[in-house]
């Protein structure tokens, strides 16, 4: 079973981007679909050695909600600084000490920084205990720093190491 | 009706690009550069490609949802890139506004940087 489908939930994935590209539901293409969605996964089992298991899906989506919530919040933000004087801006570099310790979560939580705007994540220790991020305007980083923590690390951890 | 929402996405959308490209040019270094146009430019292509998919949907030829994948390309795209342009920045220690944190361990072994020539290592 496991060399059958090593990501189970790699294929209903691949199957709907298929169905996406084609811009159509006609079920040759549905059948094409999984086809190439138990395919490709096999295909690369080399790159994929950890297995990907989600513990509470509905955690995962109420995260999704929130970082799409956030992201038209801090593009007004991000906007409104723009158009106002770049000097009162104060920069700052901020550690982010990480709990997350699978490559999923991490990468997770790094593109999840990026995508909202006002910070970015600029590096990852290479034992993986702190990230470092980039904020446009950081007042107070402590708060930035609890802010992250809540809102998207905990989340994630949840949904990928639950134990 | 259909037409204002749609012309009100579309220039909604143009006018979040501009501010963002906007920043590239106001904005003083290169970390607080990286934001205009890496993000404020999702809530801008976004709602383009909200106004896309709208418009092709109700054009009567059955629904379009491309769109949908180039938003899941982008937002899985942008912030890979912009993560590597800040940590290339970080390598080659460029100017910054925000005071870089000194004690940051070095991404690759020192041996390995392509630092100082060879006089360095006699």
């Amino acid at each position: 079973m496991r060399r059958l489908l090593p990501h189970p939930l790699l294929a209903p994935i691949l199957a709907l981007i298929w169905l996406l590209l084609n811009n159509s539901a006609a079920p040759g293409h549905i059948l094409l679909g999984l086809l190439l969605g138990w395919f490709i996964p096999w295909f690369t089992l080399r790159f994929w050695p950890e297995r990907v298991r989600l513990r509470r899906p509905l955690t995962l989506l109420r995260f999704i909600a929130v970082v799409l919530y956030d992201i038209v919040l801090a593009n007004l933000i991000v906007a409104r600084r723009i158009l106002g004087r770049p000097a009162a801006l104060r920069p700052a570099f901020v550690r982010v000490p990480l709990e997350l310790k699978s490559d999923l979560a991490i990468s997770l939580l790094a593109n999840t920084i990026c995508l909202t705007p006002g910070t970015v994540s600029a590096q990852l220790t290479p034992d993986r205990s702190c990230l470092l991020v980039h904020g446009l305007h950081v007042p107070d980083a402590e708060a930035l720093v609890t802010s992250i923590k809540q809102r998207y690390e905990a989340p994630l951890k949840e949904v990928f190491e639950s134990c | 009706m259909l037409e204002y929402l749609l012309s009100f996405l579309i220039l909604g959308g143009a006018a979040f690009t501009f501010i963002g490209s906007l920043g590239l040019a106001r904005l003083e270094d290169f970390y607080t550069r990286l934001h205009g146009p890496t993000k404020a430019t999702t809530l801008g292509v976004g709602s383009l490609l909200i106004a896309s998919a709208l418009y092709f949907s109700t054009r009567g030829e059955g629904m379009s949802l491309h769109e949908v994948l180039v938003t899941l390309f982008l937002f899985i795209t942008a912030p890979v890139s912009a993560h590597l342009l800040a940590k290339a920045a970080l390598h080659l220690k460029l100017p910054s506004l925000a005071a870089v944190p000194e004690d940051n361990p070095p991404a690759h072994p020192v041996g390995n940087s392509p630092g100082p020539g060879p006089h360095k290592r006699a």
